[in-house]
């Protein structure tokens, strides 16, 4: 009872790396709240889950093992949750900021009237002090997070709901082993007694996975553009510079939003977290939802025409210009001395 | 054949073009630095619902939204573009609310509002990005959601078909209606105003604004039923309050801090040839490229 919950996405078979990711966090939380971790796995072909997940920490195994439950609808995922959430009464639940975590925890939460807060980017326990009714909260989940558009960041908590619901999203937090020896009881459930036809009612029809063309998350090089870059044609220049040093082009939120760029380019909080060797900022100012998804590259290198842009502050190299101006130089050099 | 819809906005400080005055010096958010915007995503959501409307002439589209009294903008932002009524959720009670609550005192007007066969809203809002209310608000009413919608295959009279888009890909499913549609921005943008309905709508205002602006040409709004704008407070909608704003919101924030960086020392080139030339041979020779 009120252990720590993680909700496990599979696909084929295989435990997504959010969720092992998630695993890794929950672990630590629990090692500090001196409780279990344990993991919750609804679809099919989950023979294997066991063997992947256990070596992260995880004490319990729920399984929910039915064909009615791949792939994911919402209906019946959350009758899964819901009702187990009411037998086990966790204290934390984390799921996956992706289109399965989001679409799921807010019907969760919203069942068991519980607290939820979206994109964690850091998860600490710590205790809280109502001041107004003189009560202090052990062991609290801080829940934080960038807020109104990245400009601040708000530490959030529920003091008075469980489960404590979070998700975070995919690269945020690290994935590590615990212990690969370590191992968990696994408990298989009749999944009759959790879900009927009423959750059902949701068809899907097709589906086609296509795999993403845009791989910047494992990219040892990415050349970033934002709002300053100006124009879809002036970022043309950024895919030549990419395509010379085998670098994938990224893009800030603004960048985006405008038009410029696709939004699986998208590097931010609400886009992908990257952990290149290089990255080159063009024309990003660094709001902190896009600092947020690229402050662990190794080396920064920022081109900006004002000297005085956040993003500077965090760079290894600043250099002061317009973007048009300098890439083509970048590109000329680099051809001049590269051989 | 027509449908009644509902369509879910919210009027959000436009934090995309954020400048250098919209942070105060103790770090919190100058809120009237920023200009106040229909959501986006929202606007996507509206389009849906109108190109239902255009295909099925009859359907009903109602813009429901909470916020203070100046959310009536983007109430009669949505009639400029093809809505049929608008509704403003508004009420001391309400401020405070998380999303939780927020999806309470939604789907309490939803419930009086009565007649729906959709509802859709944005993905999520730019000021928040949660992406909770429209499942929550679903939750709430015991009805299906299919959420990053693109766009509507089909629809009959009691199903619809809808393209959902996917991390890596789509999903086409099915449901039955009822159902709570929340639209990616990747769907259609939305039409822009209508010069006649922009003239139709113009003076539409709620109760309290008609009081406040102490209007001469108020006869207008009894001859002209059509511009009135409904408001709701929490009595109205027949809520319980402790449910509602701050009371029925079980997340709390602890703290907000303006964001501080963990500065590094940076080295500083100007965007001369000589300095770029050099940058990139330092570059080379470190293995940091080629």
């Amino acid at each position: 009872m009120n252990n720590l919950f993680v909700y496990l996405e599979i696909e084929d078979g295989i435990v997504a790396d959010v969720s092992l990711e998630l695993l890794t966090k929950g672990r630590s939380l629990a090692n500090q709240l001196g409780c279990k971790v344990e993991a919750i796995a609804a679809g099919i072909n989950l023979e294997k889950v066991g063997e992947q997940i256990f070596p992260y920490g995880v004490d319990v195994l729920h399984v929910f093992d039915d064909e009615r439950l791949a792939p994911y609808t919402t209906l019946p995922h959350t009758s899964i949750l819901v009702k187990l959430f009411k037998e086990e009464q966790p204290q934390i639940c984390l799921l996956g900021a992706t289109i399965i975590g989001r679409d799921l925890g807010p019907r969760v939460s919203s069942s068991l009237g519980s607290g939820l807060t979206a994109d964690c980017t850091s998860l600490e326990i710590g205790n809280h002090e109502n001041k107004k009714e003189g009560k202090v909260y052990e062991n609290l989940l801080y829940q934080i997070r960038p807020a109104f558009g990245g400009n601040i960041v708000a530490n959030i908590v529920n003091p008075d709901h469980r489960p404590q619901m979070a998700t975070v999203r995919e690269g945020v937090m690290k994935k590590e082993i615990f212990d690969p020896f370590y191992k968990g009881e696994t408990i298989k459930y009749d999944v009759n007694d959790y879900v009927n036809d009423k959750d059902l009612i949701v068809k899907i029809i097709d589906r086609h996975i296509e795999k993403s063309k845009v791989n910047i998350k494992n990219s040892p090089i990415i050349v970033s553009g934002g709002y300053g870059v100006g124009s879809k044609e002036n970022f043309d220049l950024l895919y030549k510079l990419a395509d010379l040093l085998g670098a994938e082009v990224g893009a800030s939120r603004a960048a985006v939003d405008a038009g410029f760029a696709e939004h699986e380019r998208q590097i931010g909080q609400t886009g992908v977290t990257v952990r290149p060797k290089v990255y080159i900022a063009c024309g990003i100012s660094g709001q902190i939802q896009h600092i947020a998804g690229m402050q662990e590259s190794s080396i920064i290198i920022s081109i900006n025409n004002d000297p005085s842009a956040p993003i500077n502050s965090i760079a290894d190299y600043v250099i002061t210009g317009e973007v048009e101006n300098v890439i083509p130089k970048m590109i000329k050099y680099y051809k001049k001395n590269s051989k | 054949m027509a449908f009644n819809i509902i369509v879910l906005a919210k009027q959000v400080p436009d934090t995309r073009n954020v400048g250098k005055d919209a942070m105060k010096a103790d770090g919190t958010v100058n809120r009237a630095a920023l200009p106040a915007i229909f959501n986006p995503e929202d606007l996507n959501a509206l389009e849906q619902a109108l190109e239902v409307k255009d295909r099925f002439p009859g359907t009903k589209i109602t813009i429901l939204t909470m916020g203070p009294g100046r959310a009536a903008d983007i109430l009669r932002e949505g009639l400029f573009r093809g809505a049929d009524d608008g509704v403003l959720l508004t009420d001391r009670a309400f401020a405070g609310a998380d999303t939780l609550a927020t999806s309470y005192a939604l789907s309490m007007a939803i419930r009086k509002i009565e007649k729906f066969d959709l509802i859709f809203s944005g993905r999520q809002a730019i000021d928040g990005d949660t992406a909770q209310v429209g499942p929550q608000v679903a939750e709430k009413l015991g009805i299906p959601q299919i959420t990053y919608a693109e766009s509507i295959e089909n629809i009959e009279e009691k199903s619809i078909r809808i393209k959902r888009r996917l991390d890596n890909g789509v999903e086409i499913v099915e449901c039955p209606l009822p159902v709570l549609i929340t639209v990616n921005g990747s769907a259609r943008s939305c039409r822009p105003r209508n010069a006649k309905l922009l003239l139709k709508y113009k003076h539409a205002k709620t109760v309290t604004e008609r009081q406040v602006q102490n209007l001469d040409y108020i006869d207008i709004y009894d001859s002209r039923p059509f511009l009135n704008l409904t408001e709701w407070s929490v009595a109205d909608v027949e809520a319980d309050p402790v449910q509602c704003g701050l009371s029925g919101s079980p997340t709390k924030v602890k703290k907000t801090e303006n964001v501080v960086f963990q500065t590094k020392e940076s080295k500083h080139i100007s965007d001369s040839d000589f300095e770029i030339e050099e940058l990139i041979k330092e570059l080379l020779e470190n293995h940091t490229i080629g």
